[in-house]
């Protein structure tokens, strides 16, 4: 991938098991956002490809790729400023038949059904947030952390087979995020959900994450389990510090 | 003096708010809600006019027409073809970013004054189209004055009704969405090149349909009548004055505007004629100070954009919510 003259990702490959909970870390400025906006579609590759499920997707839009299942969140929060927070959260819903013309006027009812379904689930992901307080604020008036949590509900309002995470973790509170973990691994487990998570919280990458890959400078480092990567030589050298590495 | 004839002033200025609340609601629909910036409001004004006067007007010499189609027909095809121009036209500059999207859109509506004015086989150029009929036009005058005010009046209400009710909906909901974050919106599956697309096509076509009701009154038509300056400045005020992203809003928006454009227009005409030519960049400026007045005072427009709220259907266990209502109640 080349921005301008740039190139922030080269001849990085690599392939998520479905069903797995993917770590990916490395230093600032490794890549891992660019890696996430180019499988969400949000960026068109210069070159290589990208496949999911067999499929290659390299050039598909990235609303196609959220009807294919792959959601993603934003490090930088990216709330609807206008929208309030439950409409922030109902308005992910897929296939919602509300949003053809016709059909507000020809299928009300059905409509109105998907409505109350979606309202539901809206209201059932706020209340796992704790976010009920402010379900009719403007999303843009929340906290920072609040936005953060608004980003990780539009992937519970969806039903994603994969989620891509990026920093969940930032700036949201400890007790929460014990339960953030749970959450996804209870939709790892239960429902089969595979999620690739890049993340700073080595305690986090360390409770949830089986395979880790570590990126620098464009390139994946290495690829295994987390103990592997944590005490691979160039890792430490690259990311996590010699004197982090011999502490953990 | 009967009183119907006293009528005449305000059953006048009650029409033109009328169409031009038709073309506040179109524009709403762009930049309230899609946040398309469409800075060419008059072309697709000038589209509508036009196509509804060669459709209903009586044959003439050297120009396209005579069809002599009756009024309603009118109407639509206005809709249509100012819906179809405006597919070509969004399919091109909708990719550009909202201020890019405003240059072209101007440069697209001074291309079809352009047009207006020299493809003379099309709109008989400079002198226009005349002759052009109203339905119920052959009453006294004062009579068919408040008839063809209660025809646009009711075009506005449905216009309206139909609006209103696409916002309220979850096709509203993801149209705000994609103004207020475009990126995010295509990350959760919207398609924002379709959805914007339809959004102005959508605005476009109440355009033209408000340039069809204003043919009808004026009964002729000149490319002098479809400045873009005028039209496009008046109606960019009303919105903005009014409240974008609320339609009763921007139909505020056009009756404070309109009322001052016009009743100062009153006071004008009484100034010796040396001040004549003066007096209308005079009276730009009290639309331009009360638009910066709103700006400083009421960044947001006289009825802001509601805040929707959706309320709970059932209540959760163990905890104690308010009052439950409808879902997809507004309140506010």
């Amino acid at each position: 991938m080349d921005f301008g003259s740039f190139r922030a990702v080269d001849g990085c490959s690599f392939s998520v098991a479905k069903g797995s909970i993917t770590g990916l870390v490395g230093p600032n400025g490794a890549g891992k956002t660019t890696v996430f906006n180019m499988i969400a579609g949000a960026l068109r590759p210069s070159g290589g490809r990208i496949a999911y499920r067999g499929e290659d997707i390299t050039a598909l839009a990235p609303d196609r790729r959220f009807h294919k299942g792959a959601v993603r969140t934003f490090q930088i929060p990216h709330e609807f400023h206008h929208l309030s927070v439950i409409e922030n959260l109902m308005v992910v819903a897929p296939a919602q038949p509300g949003e053809t013309l016709l059909s507000n006027w020809f299928s009300r009812a059905r409509v109105r059904k998907a409505e109350a379904e979606t309202s539901r689930r809206a209201w059932e992901a706020l209340e796992f947030l704790e976010l009920t307080h402010v379900a009719h604020q403007r999303a843009g008036q929340i906290s920072g952390g609040q936005k953060k949590l608004l980003e990780l509900g539009r992937t519970i309002m969806t039903d994603a087979e994969l989620v891509l995470l990026d920093e969940p973790a930032a700036g949201v509170n400890r007790t929460l995020l014990r339960k953030l973990e749970e959450k996804i691994e209870y939709l790892n487990r239960e429902r089969g959900y595979t999620f690739i998570l890049i993340e700073h919280d080595m305690e986090m990458i360390e409770r949830l994450c089986e395979p880790v890959i570590c990126m620098a400078e464009g390139k994946v480092l290495i690829e295994g389990s987390f103990q592997t990567v944590r005490s691979d030589p160039r890792v430490l050298e690259a990311y996590l510090g010699e004197r982090q590495g011999a502490a953990t | 003096m009967e009183w119907i004839t006293v009528l005449n002033y305000p059953v006048y200025l009650a029409i033109f708010i009328c169409i031009y609340g038709c073309l506040a609601i179109g524009l709403n629909i762009q930049w309230g809600y899609a946040g398309l910036f469409n800075a060419g409001v008059a072309g697709f004004f000038a589209i509508g006019a036009y196509a509804s006067a060669i459709l209903t007007s009586p044959w003439a010499e050297g120009r396209l027409g005579g069809f002599d189609l009756p009024f309603p027909v009118g109407l639509v095809g206005a809709m249509l073809l100012a819906g179809l121009l405006a597919w070509p036209i969004g399919k091109i500059c909708l990719r550009f970013r909202s201020d890019y999207l405003a240059i072209v859109t101007i440069g697209v509506a001074e291309g079809i004054r352009l047009v207006a004015r020299s493809e003379e086989w099309l709109t008989n150029s400079a002198r226009g189209i005349s002759a052009i009929p109203r339905p119920f036009g052959d009453l006294p005058y004062a009579k068919a004055q408040l008839v063809y005010l209660g025809i646009t009046a009711l075009i506005l209400l449905v216009a309206y009704v139909l609006v209103q009710r696409q916002a309220v909906s979850p096709w509203g909901r993801m149209m705000r969405a994609i103004r207020d974050n475009e990126s995010a919106a295509q990350a959760m599956g919207k398609d924002v090149p379709y959805r914007r697309l339809e959004a102005f096509i959508l605005g476009s076509a109440l355009m033209g349909l408000a340039g069809a009701l204003y043919v009808h009154l004026a009964r002729t038509i000149t490319p002098d009548a479809i400045d873009p300056m005028l039209i496009t400045f008046l109606v960019w005020i009303m919105v903005i004055l009014g409240g974008a992203g609320n339609n009763r809003g921007v139909l505020l928006g056009a009756i404070i505007v309109w009322v001052i454009w016009s009743t100062s227009e009153i006071v004008t005409d009484q100034l010796p004629s040396e001040y004549a030519l003066k007096a209308k960049y005079g009276r730009m400026f009290l639309i331009g100070l009360l638009l910066q007045l709103v700006l400083r005072f009421r960044p947001e427009g006289i009825l802001p954009e509601k805040l929707r709220k959706e309320s709970r259907e059932e209540r959760p266990m163990g905890e104690q919510a308010s009052a439950t209502q409808a879902t997809g109640n507004i309140i506010n």
